[in-house]
């Protein structure tokens, strides 16, 4: 019998619908797949104990003929920065262990309707800040292409689960590249949406001018299925914009068939191209060579300037920290969450509240929550957030120009491929210099996508092509981007994560 | 050239309400000392003449119809409280003997 991991979250929902297999089979293969590999990935903090019956109750309602949405009866995993009210929502920190929301995130209740199958909740750096999910309270997540290796961050658990045939499908958010770097660097496929494309509400705040909840995957076409199921307007959320999407999913069904990049205007992002240096010569190698394969397809490239994205990592690590130390405040030990009392002196609420974010907030947090707060304080605020704020509209003003010239712009989605655990955690600098890449998007609100480009020379390890498209234009990166999976694959011959080696299984 | 003092962090540190340890100041202050002078640069291109944007996609006021609609039950809602009484949230005392 085939495989039901290998297949993709479209091929289980064609399966379903013919009633070649049923959705108890297909949680199962995954259920099991988790049990025997995630001892080494790590990628999942709880995986769900009625995953099964969530499934049984998806065939039922199908045999009895039931109209069901074309993802129903297939198994997602779900960031833990999303709430769920039947599993608990950490976001990866002590602070919330164990916590159990009373209601679920407006995109998990978008895939129950749909009728997916929750498998479990996926590991993330605490509260999403990092890139590569050693910052997670519970320990790293370890790449599927080499488990010495990060899976990136902050959705690490995501891709990982994905890129390690635990799910076909999950869910992200992205920041900063929490999405994108992490596909980049395991073979896999992340989007970013338009910032208020997709709800954020029951999404845990990192930073809410720039968090944006999108999907993980492996193809581009199943990205764009679960687009449609957690897109669209949400009351909920007063940042969530009330346009009408058109399918994603069938934008990448369009660019599949390989026609658009006869017409496509691609855009080489000076600043992003590692003409400057700055990436890993693997990286910038078979960026160059897709680059190439664009022309030889017929599409046109054109460089475009940027001239401002050098200030774009100094300005998110302004506005970031600033929108995270007030987000965070919620995080008092009143509500929710831990409590724990001082030692000794007066037991104020204050003080418990102190003792409490001292011992539930990892160092990564409490430092961008120190760094927060001096940008916001009296007498910086205009020469840090303010300024930051301004760099923000010189960072659009260049989006702005560059799409005047380009129907897409491409990147690397990440300078090098994944790094070794332990090998940047103690460099803060270091690590936040990763999402270079991905980070103007977030500044701009403009969708983002990677997409696997090949394996680096030197290390064999994945590579990750980045596309941006102007805001609102979610589903021309997914045209853009199948076409470019299509042409991509069909030049190795196979689907780049085939080539991952295989893991080694636990007898159950 | 960086102004971030071991006082000052201990300062700020007491704005976010987090105790930290003598030995997590002093490598706080090293690492933000770090940080600020990396990202001080964005005042460089920060001009007048350029507006702040605070949000992406600009959106107005955003208002929904006054109406009742369905929210958390009292149980839900004190359903993750460290503690509890009736159907409050207990908390320690909000003033110290001093105040």
């Amino acid at each position: 019998m085939t495989d039901l991991t290998r297949l993709t979250a479209a091929e289980l929902a064609e399966k379903l619908a013919a009633r070649e297999i049923s959705s108890v089979e297909a949680t199962q293969a995954h259920l099991d797949r988790i049990a025997a590999v995630d001892g080494d990935v790590h990628a999942f903090l709880h995986v769900s104990d009625h995953a099964l019956e969530t499934a049984l109750a998806i065939d039922q309602r199908r045999a009895a003929g039931e109209q069901l949405g074309e993802l129903a009866g297939v198994p997602v995993a779900i960031k833990d920065v999303l709430a769920t009210n039947d599993m608990p929502s950490t976001s990866g920190s002590k602070i919330l262990e164990g916590w159990l929301p009373p209601y679920d995130a407006t995109v998990v209740a978008r895939l129950r309707e749909a009728g997916l199958v929750p498998l479990g909740k996926t590991n993330m750096d605490e509260f999403a800040m990092g890139s590569s999910t050693e910052h997670s309270a519970y320990g790293p997540t370890h790449n599927p292409w080499d488990l010495a290796r990060t899976p990136g961050g902050s959705g690490g658990g995501s891709s990982a689960a994905v890129a390690a045939f635990e799910a076909p499908i999950a869910l992200g958010s992205d920041t900063g590249g929490s999405i994108r770097q992490p596909a980049a660097v395991t073979g896999s496929v992340g989007v970013k949406p338009t910032y208020g494309g997709v709800s954020r509400y029951g999404a845990i705040a990192l930073a809410s001018s720039l968090d944006q909840v999108g999907p993980v995957s492996r193809t581009v076409l199943d990205a764009g299925l679960l687009h449609d199921v957690i897109g669209g307007h949400d009351p909920l959320d007063s940042t969530s914009l009330t346009d009408q999407w058109p399918s994603m999913a069938a934008a990448a069904r369009k660019g599949a068939t390989g026609d658009l990049l006869k017409r496509l205007r691609v855009g080489v992002v000076k600043e992003l191209s590692g003409a400057d240096g700055g990436f890993q010569a693997g990286v910038k190698q078979r960026f160059d060579e897709t680059v190439a394969a664009l022309t030889a397809a017929g599409a046109e490239i054109v460089e475009v300037a940027a001239p401002s994205f050098e200030y774009a990592v100094a300005a998110y690590y302004l506005i970031l920290p600033a929108e995270a130390s007030s987000n965070l405040a919620r995080m008092d030990s009143v509500r929710f969450g831990l409590r724990v009392k001082p030692e000794g002196g007066p037991v104020t609420v204050e003080r418990v509240m102190s003792a409490t974010r001292d011992a539930g907030f990892g160092a990564e947090v409490k430092r961008r929550i120190i760094l927060g707060t001096y940008a916001l304080s009296a007498g910086y605020y205009d020469a840090y957030y303010g300024s930051a704020q301004k760099v923000r509209t010189l960072i659009q003003q260049d989006f702005a120009k560059a799409f005047a010239q380009a129907d897409v712009l491409i990147s690397p989605a990440a300078p090098t491929t994944a790094f070794e655990l332990g090998s940047l955690v103690n460099d803060p600098l270091a690590m936040y210099l990763n999402d270079v890449t991905t980070i103007p998007a977030n500044l701009a609100g403009i969708p983002g996508m990677a997409i696997p480009m090949g394996l680096a020379p030197e290390d064999g390890l994945p590579v990750g092509l980045q596309l941006l498209a102007p805001a609102r234009e979610d589903a021309r990166l997914y045209e853009a981007g199948a076409a470019i999976e299509t042409l991509l694959t069909d030049s190795w011959g196979h689907s780049l994560l085939s080539q991952a080696p295989a893991l080694k299984e636990v007898a159950r | 050239m960086s102004e971030i003092s071991t006082e000052l962090v201990r300062h700020l540190a007491g704005l976010a309400r987090i105790d930290l340890s003598d030995s997590e100041l002093e490598s706080l202050t090293g690492e933000l000392a770090q940080i600020v002078d990396s990202i001080a640069k964005v005042s460089e291109v920060a001009t007048p003449d350029v507006p702040a944007t605070s949000h992406p996609i600009p959106l107005t006021n955003v208002f929904r119809e006054d109406e009742v609609r369905p929210s958390l039950t009292v149980e839900q809602a004190l359903s993750g409280a460290p503690e509890r009484e009736g159907d409050r949230f207990k908390v320690a005392s909000i003033l110290d003997e001093e105040q």
